[in-house]
């Protein structure tokens, strides 16, 4: 009775698997990105190029080096994290359902600033298409850089992409995906700071 | 950056200062934005120790690239209509600074773990069986170009001179000051051939008179021009740029 009248239980919102691969995956992402773009400049696919300012590496070979060493981290993790959402059920009880209704509705509220995020437990329907489209981009990203890498070897992967110069366009395009969604989500987190600290406690209270 | 001579001399040749400096200048402007978040947490800015990881990385790259090496797996083949024309010219120097080789005089030498070291004349050369290939050239920049090469197949060229091919790494020194370096397995692959002609016609200075190592399976630097010495050898040696910090295995 006491306790509900209260009503400051503290759920648990973030398991501590999800919150460590979260920020790993933070650290992989940010040194794959500005390398990536370093070894875009190289040779860019369109009549732009990323200041060097904002790119990690300093050359082609520093930015080459950084990208093939933070490739282990993005995968190992991303297996870790993958695996987990799959097998403890995370995934399914957390990104499901979805329809493309909720969906829109639910990006049109929080365009209009009347997404309600009372209850950090649940996503709405907005962020749950957000973080399955960011782990298909990611995977995108894993696949599309491997047929980049490996255009030989994994000819019948970079086959299904439009051979080599394919690889390279849809490469890109999944990181521009990618980074779309990581710039809403960090608007969306400077709009809503609770949920940046419950990413890291892993802890929110429910309110009544 | 010369590097000629025997494998001795490879090995022995000090690391060039303006590599190192130009490493040092390369982590002090690569330690922008990316880095600085990745460092913030540590003793800030550790750079050799970041720099040593790398290069670890950089290694052990090396070794998985050569487990996923399938020695029977054919780079893809493109019918006439797929070359790239005109086929883009690249190294380290300008296209005004080509270097020039006489045909006449020039000698192919040969080093290290070989059994007959005879140098090689352009006729000889020329009379051996040749193939030809259209194959993806992939620069380490990203760009590709579609391109056909015809020479020897470099197994044949490495039984030939008795080349011992247990030994671990082909190293090449070129007419340019370029140099670089294959494993075995690589060098022995269907697809890599000395070649003498580029869309057949004997190869044009720019791409490489009097020879060129094309390895579809390797990106584009690993594909030595004006090459004017072989070397076998189990000692690792290098290259100009893998020395400087791009991937010694580089396979596609």
């Amino acid at each position: 009775m006491q306790a509900a009248q209260d009503a400051r239980v503290l759920v648990t919102v973030h398991p501590l698997v999800v919150r460590i691969t979260h920020w790993i995956n933070v650290l992989a992402v940010l040194m794959m990105v500005t390398s990536g773009w370093r070894i875009y400049n190289a040779s860019p696919l369109f009549a732009f190029r990323f200041p060097n300012d904002l790119t990690l590496g300093g050359w082609l070979a520093g930015a080459l080096q950084w990208h093939f060493a933070a490739m282990w981290l993005l995968v190992l993790n991303g297996i870790v994290y993958v695996t987990y959402g799959i097998v403890s059920g995370h995934f399914r009880r957390k990104l499901l359902p979805i329809s493309p209704g909720a969906v829109l509705r639910d990006i049109w509220q929080a365009l209009r600033g009347r997404l309600a995020h009372d209850d950090l437990s649940i996503y709405n329907a907005a962020q749950r298409a957000a973080y399955l489209a960011i782990i298909f981009a990611g995977a995108m990203l894993v696949v599309t850089g491997l047929a980049i890498w490996k255009p030989v070897q994994l000819h019948w992967l970079a086959a299904m992409m439009g051979d080599y110069e394919g690889a390279r366009f849809l490469h890109f395009g999944a990181m521009a995906l990618l980074v779309f969604i990581v710039l809403v989500h960090t608007v969306m987190v400077a709009f809503v700071p609770r949920a940046f600290l419950t990413m890291i406690t892993g802890k929110t209270r429910r309110v009544p | 950056m010369k590097r000629r001579g025997m494998t001795g001399s490879l090995a022995e040749h000090p690391a060039p200062q303006i590599a190192r400096l130009e490493r040092r200048l390369f982590l002090r402007q690569g330690l922008s934005l990316g880095a600085l978040a990745l460092l913030s947490g540590c003793e800030l800015t550790d750079a050799e120790s970041v720099q040593k990881v790398l290069f670890a990385m950089s290694r052990w790259n090396d070794r998985v690239q050569g487990w996923l090496f399938d020695p029977n797996k054919l780079a893809p083949e493109f019918p006439e209509s797929a070359i790239t024309r005109p086929f883009p010219f690249n190294a380290y120097y300008g296209e005004d600074e080509v270097r020039d080789v006489d045909g006449g005089s020039y000698k192919l030498e040969l080093a290290g773990l070989i059994r007959d070291k005879k140098p090689w004349t352009l006729p000889e050369l020329y009379a051996l069986p040749q193939s030809s290939q259209i194959t993806r050239h992939i620069c380490v920049e990203g760009w590709s170009a579609i391109g056909k090469w015809s020479g020897v197949r470099f197994s044949t060229f490495l039984e030939r001179v008795g080349g011992d091919m247990t030994a671990k790494y082909v190293g090449f020194n070129c007419a340019d000051d370029y140099s670089t370096s294959i494993d075995m397995a690589t060098a022995l692959h269907p697809q890599t051939l000395l070649t003498f002609r580029f869309a057949d016609q004997i190869l044009p200075p720019k791409y490489g008179f009097p020879m060129k190592l094309r390895i579809p399976t390797k990106l584009g630097f690993k594909n030595p021009k004006h090459i004017t010495e072989i070397f076998v050898t189990n000692t690792y040696p290098g290259g100009y740029w893998e020395d400087q910090g791009y991937n010694w295995f580089s396979g596609n």
